[in-house]
């Protein structure tokens, strides 16, 4: 059988594939973002290929190193593109056996997005400016809160599947649909969506497009980065958006998942849809939000987290 | 096909998530629209168990806690809101939002923890309900004993009612129209003459605080 997935060869073309149409759509995707926003606003936007013409601009221009920065600010960029890269080749995106699958889980993954986030939050440390730290305190801040919440959501959905493996997890809602509409998972679904918006940086708990220093969290800490590197600080921040965007479809919407080779370009299409809608309707709640105060985003998380917690609970009690 | 155990995990589902959104929202207008949402999440409940066991009475009775709880109920409450952006939002609770939604995690366990002997006594698809309806009642009283404004205690005391309604269903299995009409009766009664007092309140204090009952005036 080559054409099964479990299959080495197969597996190693499908997280090929992963990798390379997440690399792809992440600017895609942030671009769909800012032009719904644009053109609910009244705006006419600068098209969906905006960011990937400011990233070609950006890849060729020199990047400047601030005086007195270490090989911690110039390694930052490369490492958060490499975290986002395992996790896009690891997570069941269009296909649930990929090449890592078996020695990365829930845990792995967890922890490959918060090294990301750690190696830039020292990168603005590291700048020694007062914008680097506050951001950096900040983001570390909502990190600590962020990450209990993905774990416990997921716990709430592995608790019946018995594994903490993601593809599991995917395989058992492919054939058991009706999971989905279970209490524990809609909960679980809610609190992740609201941890995805705080983990990349959106409304209503940052403002991605603002640089007004009082209210930046994400933008604080890239402010001292220039040409290359800050085109792969944009790069790794648009994957890791696409990345948990894909990773909340796939756990609540598993359909069109490729089992065999022979269904990848459906995964494909169906992947970059599931993704799209999503991107397009948090951009729309975007509109009708406005930022949080700093001091009451902490709320917004201990509520995610308590639908969690809920989450976990009735999984385990209404089983 | 989705069965009849599938739906009532799910209301019951809504039905405790609305209750963790009252501690969540300070909008007093945001409480009660999750009142409504509860009202229908409660009454979908016992309709479900009606269906489920073939029984009008049961039925009739869901229909009736819709019209009461989503329906009339919330208006009553709406009426008493008073203008004034200061009056319609919750500004300073004695527990803060981020702990109270710490709490409400915390006395769901509780509510799991106290009603296992329960479930055990009968374990079937709607007895395992029972401690969603449990800590619900709990999230009822820790409003009533943490909000400040006059309305948040209404919707508290709401809440805690419907956590009791549902626990005697899911406990029980249906008691009788007779009481239930008569008890639903009372909880109108008690609304209406809170809403009564809150507009009192508000006339002769000026604001619907209750700690600013703290002091004698003349």
């Amino acid at each position: 059988m080559t054409d099964s997935l479990q299959d080495p060869v197969t597996a190693v073309v499908a997280s090929l594939a992963q990798v390379a149409v997440v690399v792809l759509v992440a600017p895609l995707l942030v671009g769909l973002m800012r032009q719904v926003r644009a053109r609910m606003e009244g705006r006419v936007g600068a098209g969906v290929w905006q960011p990937w013409r400011d990233l070609r601009k950006l890849f060729r221009r020199q990047p400047v190193t601030p005086v007195g920065t270490t090989w911690a600010f110039r390694a930052a960029p490369l490492l958060l593109v490499a975290t986002a890269l395992v996790v896009a080749a690891t997570i069941p995106l269009l296909t649930t056996h990929t090449v890592l699958d078996r020695v990365a889980d829930l845990f792995a993954v967890v922890g490959l997005l918060t090294l990301g986030t750690v190696v830039l939050a020292l990168a603005a440390l590291n700048t020694g400016t007062a914008f680097g730290g506050m951001g950096a305190s900040r983001e570390v801040t909502v990190l600590a809160l962020v990450e209990p919440t993905i774990l416990v959501a997921v716990f709430a959905l592995s608790a019946r599947v018995g594994s903490t493996n993601l593809g599991q997890l995917v395989d058992a809602a492919l054939h058991d649909p009706l999971r989905v509409v279970s209490p524990a998972s809609l909960l679980a679904a809610a609190a992740l969506l609201v941890v995805t918006v705080a983990e990349t940086g959106r409304l209503p708990v940052d403002n991605p497009a603002t640089h007004l220093e009082l209210t930046m969290l994400h933008e604080a800490m890239v402010l001292e980065y220039s040409g290359v590197d800050l085109g792969l600080v944009e790069l790794a921040a648009s994957m890791r958006l696409t990345l948990l965007l894909g990773l909340v479809a796939s756990l609540f919407t598993p359909w069109g998942i490729a089992t065999s080779l022979a269904g990848l370009p459906l995964a494909l299409v169906a992947f970059t849809a599931k993704v799209a809608v999503l991107a397009a309707a948090l951009a729309a709640a975007e509109v009708l939000l406005a930022k949080l105060r700093l001091f009451r985003v902490p709320e917004l998380l201990a509520g995610s987290f308590v639908l969690a917690l809920l989450a976990a609970t009735t999984s385990f009690f209404l089983a | 096909m989705i069965d009849h155990v599938q739906v009532l995990h799910l209301a019951a589902g809504v039905f405790l998530l609305t209750a963790v959104g009252v501690l969540w929202r300070r909008q007093l207008p945001a409480k009660i629209r999750l009142l409504v949402v509860q009202g229908l999440a409660l009454a979908a409940m016992v309709g479900i168990i009606g269906v489920q066991r073939g029984d009008l009475a049961l039925v009739l009775v869901a229909a009736g806690l819709a019209v009461l709880r989503a329906g009339v109920m919330p208006a009553v409450l709406r009426r008493a809101l008073v203008p004034g952006a200061q009056e319609r939002r919750e500004t300073r609770p004695v527990v803060d939002v981020a702990a109270s939604l710490l709490a409400a995690a915390l006395l769901t366990l509780l509510a799991y923890a106290l009603t296992r002997p329960l479930v055990a006594l009968d374990p079937t698809p709607i007895t395992a309900v029972l401690p969603v309806a449990v800590a619900v009642v709990l999230i009822g009283f820790f409003v009533l004993t943490t909000r400040r404004r006059a309305l948040s205690q209404v919707v508290g005391f709401l809440l805690l009612d419907n956590g009791i309604t549902a626990t005697a269903f899911l406990a029980t299995g249906g008691i009788p129209l007779v009481v239930e009409v008569g008890v639903s009766f009372d909880v109108l009664l008690i609304v209406l003459v809170l809403q009564m007092l809150t507009l009192r309140l508000r006339a002769t204090v000026g604001t619907t605080d209750i700690n600013e009952l703290r002091e004698l005036r003349d």
